[in-house]
């Protein structure tokens, strides 16, 4: 099948110059720029140095950076990350790797009593960020293919960055460094070496604001919001309806998870008057509820049919093929949905 | 002359380098300590403390002589320490003003944290010192960091974090100090026994012969010391602060003391022994202890003691009676500062009101 994965997004800036990256490298790139731009900023986690990370994020920069500020830890979550907040509080910007992101579990404690909570406290900002692959579709199982934005997503003081595109990767990973508020920057590692999502980012230094969702893909019948890897199944969704249904599908992708980008959200539904969520992770307690909750509160009436949302079930993920695929969200699940919605 | 021995006979030389002015310097701070604590009991007795009181009676001593190893300033140069909730000594040691204390315990709007925490959780980074969380333990990789931070910079400053014996039992005290042990980070850890985590007794903590000896697990330098010798305590302290300032890495220092209260206030402590806390009382109190080396040693005499008790007096009753004035925050308050993005949503709010023309 054809995949929007292989149409370019209008915002590629094609430049003579550079070669096209994947969103692993344009990570990367963001890292690595923040590392020379601002001396404070260090990197912390598990076999990020020699070894260059699980993925190969950070291959290359203990060798341009040294240890002081590629800094390769115990095994140690809640260790490390500690360690980042105290860094911060003395002025640092650490970056802190989950070699996956289901190990962000172990300094759950960390993250949501004492950093999420410390600029309220009047322990001051701390200003770090909290980055690792996520994410399924690459039989990884149980532990190595969450999604545990909810969980985080209910504490305040915190903020969840969840990219889709190269230019979008490297310009929030960006932000994130230089926000003051703790960031946990989230990256799907299906999309990580994607061909298709390859891109020719600017040559010049840029930023993709937190808190700011895209459009990225302009229509008036229905609107799907979504984030992450679904923003492509969803566009693969949205052609097949365009397709099979004369169908003109509009997708937000929220870039952002916390804060949501009510306005972008309200706007959309507004428009089209349907409203579809699809997210990748598990239905009870996910950010779907949320956001059906907001449009209800600020756009009821413009509601032409109810709510739907596309999710995981509510199980931990499975490792076998056929399991992994009923476990999550398919193209086909939003195609069902969105034909549901648009019939209503 | 800060430095002219009182008495008649010859003065013993003080230890460890340190000069008269400074042994009176603690002997306020000990004091200083003990009494804003009874004040504020006064004060929880009449209902005018929010929430839990917390004591450190019979710890006061080495909370104040450990902090007294470390390097202070309030420029933001100087060395950090994160406390427990029994380090109010260490605190004040340190640089926090017995007032601050006085207002978060009151839970006023013009307290450091602005009534959004409690009692001694509060910080000052010029001033050198983090608040601790209650989930304890966290403060020991958080100051891993700091330390890390400290070597980063090429800065010759010291952490030094308290950690109960409760608290030894965590994951996070264990991958804080391996991770700085690793790092030859300049961390001192200071874990304090004092028999109890709550009501759960030592034997009911650790198996292990010490905490001291949990030190070499980790490949940290071990010092244990009487926790109610200030001059002892002092002594170890500094030894540790400058090994760490020197390269030397991360030491673990066992203090052993005493909780003569419960865990707060409201715990009747009736799990121990009446007759136990009686004789750290008569026998043992870091107090008497330090009054006792100053005079017999001449290094003090009671006349100067009761001096600096009288004008601790006085200054509290000062600043207790201004915080008495202060008001409680705003209530809106609690919408701000969660992030630096401006003010939270209201509890209620709907922003579209409905559309007649679409009706």
């Amino acid at each position: 099948m054809a995949t929007a994965l292989e149409s370019k997004p209008e915002h590629v800036r094609l430049t003579e110059q550079g070669k096209p990256v994947t969103l692993l490298e344009a990570i990367r790139e963001g890292l690595w720029e923040e590392m020379e731009r601002d001396e404070r900023v260090f990197l912390m986690g598990e076999d990020i140095g020699v070894y260059g990370g699980a993925f190969k994020v950070t291959e290359g920069m203990l060798d341009a950076f040294g240890s002081l500020r590629v800094v390769d830890t115990p095994i140690s979550e809640i260790g490390f990350t500690g360690a980042a907040a105290g860094a911060a509080h003395m002025g640092m910007r650490p970056v802190v790797e989950m070699q996956f992101i289901d190990f962000i579990a172990c300094a759950y404690d960390m993250i949501t009593n004492y950093v999420a909570t410390s600029r309220y406290r009047g322990s001051g900002a701390v200003p770090m960020v909290i980055r690792g692959p996520s994410g399924g579709y690459v039989r990884g199982g149980p532990f190595h293919s969450q999604n545990p934005e909810a969980a985080f997503f209910h504490t305040p003081g915190l903020k969840i960055v969840y990219p889709a595109t190269a230019y979008d990767a490297k310009g929030l990973i960006k932000a994130a460094i230089r926000d003051d508020d703790p960031v946990l920057f989230f990256e799907h590692k299906w999309l990580y070496r994607r061909p298709q999502l390859r891109e020719v980012l600017p040559k010049e230094d840029y930023v993709v604001p937190i808190g700011k969702a895209r459009t990225h893909r302009e229509g008036k019948d229905l609107t799907i919001v979504t984030y992450a890897a679904l923003v492509h199944k969803s566009a693969e969704a949205a052609e097949v309806l365009e397709k099979e249904d004369g169908l003109d599908v509009e997708i937000i992708d929220l870039r952002t998870i916390l804060p949501l980008d009510d306005e972008a959200i309200v706007a959309s539904v507004k428009k089209t008057n349907r409203l579809l969520i699809v997210h990748e992770d598990t239905r009870t307690g996910g950010i779907a509820g949320e956001i059906a909750m907001r449009v209800s509160e600020k756009a009821f009436e413009w509601l032409d049919a109810p709510i739907q949302r596309v999710t995981a079930i509510d199980a931990p993920i499975p490792y076998s093929p056929p399991l992994e695929d009923y476990f999550l969200p398919q193209t086909d699940d939003i195609v069902k949905a969105a034909r549901w919605l648009a019939k209503y | 002359m800060a430095n002219r021995t009182p008495t008649k006979r010859a003065a013993a030389a003080i230890p460890h380098g340190l000069e008269r002015a400074q042994l009176l310097e603690m002997y306020r701070l000990v004091r200083l300590t003990r009494a804003l604590e009874e004040k504020l009991e006064l004060l929880f007795k009449q209902s005018k403390v929010v929430g839990g009181l917390f004591r450190s009676l019979g710890q006061e001593g080495e909370s104040v002589a450990s902090a007294y190893a470390l390097r202070r300033r309030d420029d933001g140069t100087g060395d950090v320490l994160s406390p427990l909730i029994r380090n109010l000594g260490s605190m004040l040691t340190i640089g926090a003003r017995p007032d601050e204390v006085v207002r978060q315990y009151m839970a006023k709007g013009d307290s450091p944290a602005r009534g959004k925490e409690l009692n001694i959780h509060f910080t000052d980074f010029d001033r050198g010192f983090i608040g601790q969380i209650s989930p304890l333990g966290d403060l020991v990789p958080v100051m891993a960091g700091v330390a890390l931070t400290f070597r980063q910079r090429g800065e010759d400053r010291v952490g030094m974090v308290y950690i109960g014996d409760g608290a030894t039992s965590t994951g996070a005290f264990h991958e804080g100090i391996n991770f700085a042990a690793v790092q030859k980070l300049p961390l001192v850890v200071v874990v304090e026994n004092n028999g109890w985590a709550y009501s759960t007794p030592t034997r009911m903590q650790t198996a292990a012969r010490s905490f001291a000896a949990k030190a070499a697990g980790y490949g940290a330098a071990a010092e244990q010391v009487d926790g109610n010798d200030m001059l002892a305590v002092y002594g170890v302290a500094k030894k540790a602060v400058d090994r760490a300032r020197a390269g030397g890495g991360v030491t673990l220092i066992e203090v052993q003391t005493y909780r003569r209260k419960g865990h707060a206030q409201h715990d009747a402590q009736t799990y121990m022994d009446p007759a136990e806390i009686e004789h750290w009382a008569t026998t043992n109190d870091p107090v008497d202890r330090y009054v006792a080396a100053l005079t017999q040693n001449g290094w003090a005499s009671t006349k100067e003691l009761a001096a600096i008790d009288a004008e601790i007096d006085r200054e509290l009753d000062e600043m207790i009676a201004q915080a008495e004035t202060s008001p409680l925050p705003d209530a809106e308050e609690a919408r701000t500062d969660v992030t630096g993005d401006g003010p939270v949503a209201a509890p209620w709010y709907r922003l579209s009101p409905p559309d007649p023309v679409k009706a």
